[in-house]
């Protein structure tokens, strides 16, 4: 182990997390390696390693010939100060080296309060930041994930984007390097030839004009770059690579169990869903396999405890066999099956009680808003029925904690609307005092609201986010009106959201501020130790932008948004039909009931596996 | 039912596993045994596993024991192997056999202490450090469990240091009392900065070599 590193783990918090070596970690022999890739996470390890995809992508290249992809997570405060302070760069947890000379640096970007956690991260690792300042092939700095598909915030930093699922495109790209270093191509070579591939969108190869009040005038491609870039999917899901022997964590992570993916995309269609649309189309993965993976991967792990994930897990159409057939295997090894996202309308109670096995803690609903009206607005397609009836069954079996989630400021909120999640949450305890079977042990109720950021892609793309006075307001009318003495109400703190909702339409020019802020200090904003509004809102200052401009405006339809260039496979004019839809208050029927015609179909050759 | 004792190291990465850390590594790679661990009754129904002298955070051990039962007749053989086929960089079950001894036997522990000096080893350092551990009080600053901190004289503690010099190092091997109460090695260097702070080194490798009974032989 490297000394300076030895000598720093004593003085940080979980040193665990800084030092690799857990089971099924790969190692390589460095002689038999001709491709060394950091596959980065903005976030700290526990967060990283509770991401599938991460996992999924980590065995994609490490089953290639001649490639060894290593882990890097960014250090917590008090590491990074250790670190800087001894003059250790950002290193790879399965070698321990640093990662300033690897081939590949690649950034898994799931939200966008990671951004400038990125930069601290190139930093750290001696890394120029800007993709201008990195002439040579190596290393060659690329992102990808759900925030990707808004990258422009980062368009002076990353060479390239990976749009989509990256099981295939991923291969396509590290041989594509390979090749370039082999016959030594210059960067801009490489880059010209990546842009070519599907599903790869290289920044630099296209210039963005503004109009005189701020908005995207065009955005031009050059050297053939293509117009539109769309994201890559995985075709069959009975194909696809899932990655049955994994890391086990030797510290306790955020998911620590089993996470056995069922399906992608969601049949739903709720309109301020960013994975909703961007994971489009619903492709399942068959039972059988399924469940010969989850047992697989408990095998492997020694996990006792497995999720059945995916954006909405009741959605899938053999639920109750998969779990009928998991059932010996998981009572023998006494594995506890969990679900994740509960919908209140086909939530089957029968098979919560089955997987609880005497263990009832709580139960979660989303219900998003508070009338029938708003509820359609967003097409959520649940009913307060559907809610109720869903919390009398498990009252009656013998729950008695109840989640629910809702959001404020969705468009076309009102003050009836908000009050509405003070009676729905009156209603749910009118339910359990109706139907619960042991009353004595009383009931909690948690209320929990977060501040509506619209996000790209999305039917709300053209939305304005309420201001943040005016969220507080509502927050201070839903605390006033929750009178039910059992109801807790907790709701987000709106400085992150406000500033969520700026990078996640924002464009190019925020590049700026992202440095300015990082500059001052801004990393692991996620986390409410680090956040600092006040220190983004001295770099917006100082970089003369105007927040508000990206978060509180509402869009024309005919506005070039600066993603434009990034397709989900969703069209817009879909999405602006489902924007005006939501304006009439018209639900859209789930595609499994009725193909709406959102465009996806043409990423699956037609027509899709719902 | 058996019950069963494990013998294992804990070595480079692994020395940064967390006592819970490593019930939870275990109990993740007992399935691998096909052994069915007893568990406790009650509500909350949780595996009989304890980890005999759990080791500090940071320091190596050739010599850690881990007591689980089994719902099976077992002699235990065999399972080391298994458990190996799961387990992390730096942990290596070297053997599972039934538990006999009880643990109240333990009575010592034996560790290698490195005393690293970047800049060298200070004048005269070795002898002052061995004059110090002979004094018959010293007494430290020690965090109590509840969080405050208390004075500690750790001299009774102390059964024997053998010391030796090399480069840049000093080297002792120390015998120190493992339970009721027992010390953390780490807490020798508490003593040096206290007492004879010009002669701290910048950093102490800590690893336990054996574990004693009463009578100075190998507890097993």
């Amino acid at each position: 182990m490297d000394k300076r590193l030895e000598r720093i783990l004593p003085r940080v918090q979980k040193p665990a997390r800084y030092v690799g070596g857990e089971y099924n970690a790969v190692m390589k022999d460095k002689s038999e390696v001709d491709t060394r890739i950091a596959f980065c996470f903005p976030d700290t390890y526990e967060i990283g390693m509770s991401n599938l995809g991460m996992r999924i992508l980590y065995g994609v290249m490490n089953n290639m010939d001649g490639v060894w992809c290593e882990r890097v997570f960014a250090p917590w405060g008090d590491m990074e100060e250790e670190m800087r302070k001894t003059g250790m760069p950002l290193f790879a947890l399965e070698s321990g080296e640093p990662i300033t000379h690897h081939d590949i640096v690649a950034f898994s970007v799931g939200y966008e309060m990671a951004f400038p956690t990125i930069l601290n991260m190139l930093d750290l690792a001696n890394i120029p930041l800007h993709s201008a300042e990195r002439t040579g092939l190596t290393p060659l700095v690329i992102a990808g994930g759900t925030a990707m598909y808004n990258a422009e915030p980062l368009a002076d930093f990353i060479d390239l984007v990976s749009l989509g699922e990256g099981e295939d495109i991923t291969v396509e790209l590290v041989e594509l390097h390979r090749q370039a270093r082999r016959e030594g191509w210059s960067k801009h070579e490489f880059l010209c030839k990546a842009a070519q591939l599907d599903g790869i969108y290289v920044p630099s190869l296209y210039e963005v004009t503004y109009h005189e009040n701020g908005t995207v005038k065009a955005i031009i491609p050059h050297d053939g770059a293509p117009e539109t870039v769309t994201k890559r999917i995985v075709q069959d899901m009975d194909k696809s690579y899932f990655p049955v022997k994994t890391i086990v964590p030797s510290t306790e992570i955020v998911q620590d169990r089993v996470m056995l993916e069922l399906f992608r995309g969601c049949i739903r269609g709720c309109r301020f869903c960013q994975a909703g649309y961007v994971y489009r189309p619903v492709r399942n993965r068959s039972r059988d396999l399924c469940a010969a993976y989850g047992v697989a991967s408990c095998n492997d792990s020694g996990y006792q405890e497995m999720t059945l994930s995916s954006l909405s897990t009741s959605d899938y159409p053999e639920l109750t066999a998969l779990c009928d057939t998991l059932e010996d295997f998981c009572t023998r090894r006494h594995v506890n099956l969990s679900l994740p996202s509960l919908r209140a309308d086909n939530f089957s109670m029968n098979l919560m009680q089955r997987l609880a096995k005497g263990r009832k803690s709580g139960l979660t609903f989303a219900p998003e808003a508070g009338t029938q009206r708003l509820r359609d607005v967003i097409n959520k397609n649940v009913t307060l029925e559907d809610l109720l009836t869903s919390c009398k069954t498990a009252f009656a079996g013998g729950y008695n904690a109840v989640k629910l989630y809702f959001m404020l400021g969705l468009p076309t909120e009102t003050d009836e609307d908000v009050l509405g999640i003070a009676d729905v949450a009156a209603r749910v305890m009118h339910a359990w005092r109706e139907s619960a079977a042991d009353k004595s042990r009383g009931v909690r109720i948690t209320v929990s609201t977060s501040y509506f950021v619209p996000k790209p892609h999305t039917a709300f793309q053209w939305e304005a986010q309420i201001s943040r006075e005016e969220y507080e307001r509502r927050v201070k009318l839903l605390r006033e009106a929750m009178t039910t003495k059992t109801v807790t109400y907790n709701w987000h703190d709106g400085e992150t959201s406000f500033l969520e909702a700026v990078l996640a339409r924002g464009d190019r020019r925020l590049g700026k501020v992202l440095e300015t802020a990082w500059r001052m200090g801004a990393r692991l904003d996620a986390w409410e130790e680090y956040f600092s509004l006040q220190r983004w809102m001295d770099a917006f200052a100082q970089c003369g932008i105007d927040p508000h401009f990206y978060a509180n405006r509402v869009r024309e339809r005919d506005e070039v948004m600066p993603w434009s260039m990034i397709a989900s496979g969703v069209t817009e004019s879909y999405l602006w039909r489902e924007r005006e839809r939501a304006y009439e208050s018209v639900t859209t029927p789930d595609c499994r009931s009725h193909c709406n015609g959102c465009g996806a179909n043409r990423l699956v050759g037609g027509k899709c596996d719902v | 039912m058996s019950k069963l004792r494990l013998l294992f190291v804990k070595e480079a990465q692994a020395s940064y596993i967390s006592h819970l850390d490593l019930l939870r590594t275990f109990q993740r790679a007992f399935p691998r045994t096909e052994l069915e661990i007893k568990h406790s009754q009650g509500y909350h129904p949780h595996p009989i596993i304890s980890i005999v002298l759990p080791l500090p955070v940071g320091q190596s051990s050739d010599c850690e024991l881990l007591d689980f039962e089994v719902t099976q007749e077992t002699d235990g053989s065999g399972i080391a192997d298994k458990l190996n086929e799961g387990m992390p960089a730096g942990l290596r079950v070297l053997d599972c056999y039934e538990a006999k001894r009880p643990v109240k036997e333990l009575a010592y522990l034996q560790a290698s202490m490195e005393l690293e000096y970047d800049h060298g080893v200070p004048e005269g350092a070795l002898m002052r450090l061995q004059a110090l551990f002979e004094r018959e009080e010293l007494v430290i600053q020690k965090r109590t469990k509840r969080k405050d901190m208390a004075d500690v004289d750790i001299a009774p503690m102390i059964r024997e240091m053998k010391w030796t010099e090399e480069p840049g190092k000093i080297k002792t091997q120390v015998t120190v009392s493992a339970q009721n109460p027992g010390l953390n090695p780490q807490l020798l260097g508490k003593a040096i900065e206290r007492y004879l702070p010009e002669m701290q080194p910048d950093f102490i490798r800590i690893r336990r070599r054996r574990i004693l009974d009463a009578n100075g032989e190998d507890f097993r």
